[in-house]
């Protein structure tokens, strides 16, 4: 049972931050702009946000210190987004151009900026945000030992992010709006919506969950940030276009991703995948090879946003 | 009016250079007014100041370049997106280290087999991409990625299982050894000190031949047509899922190429068994929309990011890190997205001299 309770907390860490930033990309491509930015944008919230905890170590306890950091990652994942905005909205350029220089220019900087202010890349930061155990609720049997031991307070707020996000996707007029722009942004603005601003709503939304999937990221599983998420914004990307750009089917597939990153870091410790003898790198390769037969089953019916990474162009039917 | 729209696309890539560069400068004043006009001296001309060495380095850095940017503006053009260059780059490497390090008995020809590997096994991977995207409806996008991952431990497992590849003081592959790298025709007798090798010149020559692929021939018209309108070419009787299996085939071919002239220019390179996906395909990807996927112009875009590269490893000598020809390069991408508001501001311009 120990193993069990092991293996969820630790695809707990791994699937929160995917699924956050996933969610942040469907409402991007549900108005219809494809975020390819979003590893960037990741990068970005995670470098300024662990910044920040680097320098209130003495200052700031604990988990106050931490939701402050994701407050100031979420700002830095929106300020960043709207570049992505200016270019794909306004200027209706190639979605994938500032793109592909968000991603570049993010961890250029976060290197360039840690080298000129403490002379070194690798930004430290005391990490003592590990909830042993959340009061009431780890009494509850099973559930206690699985969800409120061991954890971060990243990963309930994850899953909040996911629920309201179902809610607000599907139960209100702002998410009705935002889906018609991303299938038919042209219907859309004759009913009397205004299509940019709902691109730019969905736009900014991505970048302040992709900031925060980018802390939430290096948060539990690091002491330091190095300038990297290790593909992570990309993975997040194939986590949506494998759930289907629907909420529920996202944390699915975060969970999928999840669960098998947990099983290939941690199959030393349980005994029954340790008698296979099986490679470390086939346990690592699994989650990606299943994610292709899955989706050579499931991709005939692909349902992607209509007008998803066309730029809106009024005067075209 | 039809020469203006001629002229757009040239004078916002321009216009985009100028705006990097001269953030870039700004940022450097910002770190160090004192050094900054140096340092900036420095990524305009640390090449060429030295001589031929420099640029010398330049070709070699340009080499991979221009490869994986041919590949993913060749992608580009047939209407796919083909972030996966490094997973196919890193499939080539593979094939040529494998060949490089166990096929001495090929003699003179073990570079040409080995670079045929790194083509095919890059070609694989790319034709991968394309059969799930043309048969399963599978975005190329999700398959690329997972690719990437898939090779990345594929290659690791091989390699570190294999005693005949893996140097495991050094956690990565053997040297590949002399006979066996590419030649260099010269080229290190004239630019002397530095890596180049005769890779630039197949990189070049590999832009050309995919320029006459997509301009020149039906086969390449084809390929293009599916990229505009997949209906419309199947009802034009071009079979489209070919076209697109065709077209990931010869991506990824390319990168594969790439991969494998890099690893045997026996400059040091190996692959290294660690859990980094290797940069160059991103690096294509920027490669390739600053040359606006036309094959010429990429490798004019290549050489021009290579330049800055090697200038911004000069810069080192001034204490600023060499991450801000990286920022350089991203702000320019990002601008030359700005094409449509020049076209605006150059339409504005013209309007007004006509009325006045």
């Amino acid at each position: 049972m120990n193993i069990l309770y092991f293996l969820i907390q630790q695809m707990m860490l791994f699937m929160i931050p995917l699924l956050i930033t996933a969610l942040g990309g469907m409402f991007s491509e549900r108005s219809g702009i494809v975020n390819i930015a979003l590893e960037g944008i990741m990068c970005m919230g995670a470098f300024i946000s662990i910044l920040f905890l680097h320098f209130t170590e003495a200052i700031i306890p604990g988990n106050t210190r931490l939701i402050l950091a994701c407050l100031i990652a979420v700002t830095t994942g929106i300020i960043f987004s709207i570049f992505h905005a200016i270019a794909s909205i306004n200027l209706r350029a190639d979605q994938t151009i500032s793109g592909t220089a968000l991603n570049m220019f993010a961890p250029a900087f976060a290197i360039f900026v840690a080298r000129v202010i403490q002379g070194t890349q690798q930004v430290n930061f005391a990490n003592d945000f590990l909830i042993v155990e959340v009061p009431f609720l780890s009494k509850i049997p099973l559930i206690g030992d699985m969800f409120f031991k061991n954890a971060y307070i990243t990963t309930y707020i994850g899953i909040l992010i996911l629920i309201i996000s179902s809610i607000v996707l599907y139960k209100t007029r702002f998410g009705l709006r935002l889906r018609a722009c991303g299938e038919h942004p042209q219907a859309a603005d004759a009913a009397g919506i205004n299509v940019h601003k709902m691109q730019y709503l969905g736009v900014i939304i991505s970048g302040a969950l992709g900031g925060l999937g980018g802390l939430v990221f290096v948060v539990p599983t690091s002491t330091n940030f190095n300038a990297t998420v290790a593909g992570y914004g990309f993975l997040a990307l194939a986590v949506l276009i494998f759930g289907q750009w629907k909420p529920k089917y996202i944390f699915l597939a975060s969970l999928f991703f999840g669960f098998m990153k947990a099983i290939s870091s941690s199959y030393s410790g349980i005994p029954i995948l340790m008698d296979l003898k099986i490679p470390n790198y086939i346990y690592k390769m699994i989650p990606y090879i299943a994610t292709l037969v899955v989706l050579i089953f499931t991709s005939k019916n692909s349902s992607a946003p209509r007008a998803s990474g066309i730029p809106f162009d009024k005067g075209k039917r | 009016m039809k020469k203006n729209i001629d002229i757009v696309p040239l004078l916002s890539s321009l216009l985009a250079i100028v705006a990097g560069l001269v953030i870039g400068f700004i940022i450097l004043f910002i770190c160090n007014s004192d050094k900054a006009l140096l340092g900036f001296a420095t990524i305009l001309t640390g090449p060429v100041t030295h001589g031929l060495k420099g640029v010398g380095q330049v070709l070699y850095y340009a080499t991979p370049l221009i490869l994986c940017g041919v590949s993913v503006g060749f992608a580009f053009r047939t209407g796919l997106f083909n972030i996966g260059g490094s997973g196919q780059f890193l499939m080539g490497a593979f094939g040529a280290v494998c060949v490089g390090l166990t096929c001495d008995f090929l003699g003179p020809f073990q570079w040409v087999v080995a670079l045929l590997v790194a083509l095919i096994l890059g070609g694989i991977c790319g034709g991968i991409t394309g059969v799930l995207k043309a048969y399963f409806n599978v975005n190329e996008v999700i398959t690329s990625i997972m690719l990437n991952y898939i090779t990345l431990y594929l290659v690791n497992m091989v390699i570190k299982g294999n005693k005949l590849l893996f140097n495991s003081l050094r956690n990565e592959s053997r040297d590949i050894p002399k006979l066996a790298n590419i030649p260099k025709l010269g080229l290190d007798k004239i630019f002397v000190g530095s890596s180049v090798n005769s890779g630039i010149l197949i990189a070049i020559l590999v832009a050309v031949i995919i320029y006459i692929i997509l301009e020149k021939t039906t086969f390449g018209y084809e390929l293009k047509a599916c990229g505009f309108n997949k209906n419309a070419s199947k009802y034009a009787g071009i079979n489209e899922n070919k076209s697109i299996v065709y077209s990931m085939i010869i991506a990824g071919a390319i990168c594969g190429l790439a991969g494998g002239i890099i690893l045997l220019s026996g400059t040091g390179r190996h692959i290294e068994v660690k859990d980094v996906i290797v940069s160059e395909g991103f690096n294509g990807i920027s490669v390739a929309l600053l040359g606006l996927s036309n094959p010429i112009a990429i490798i004019f875009s290549g050489l021009f990011i290579a330049y800055l590269t090697a200038g911004g490893f000069y810069l080192q000598l001034f204490q600023f890190s060499k991450e801000i020809i990286d920022i350089i390069i991203a702000i320019i991408i990002y601008f030359s997205a700005f094409s449509l508001l020049v076209k605006d501001i150059i339409d504005r311009i013209k309007q007004k001299k006509l009325k006045s």
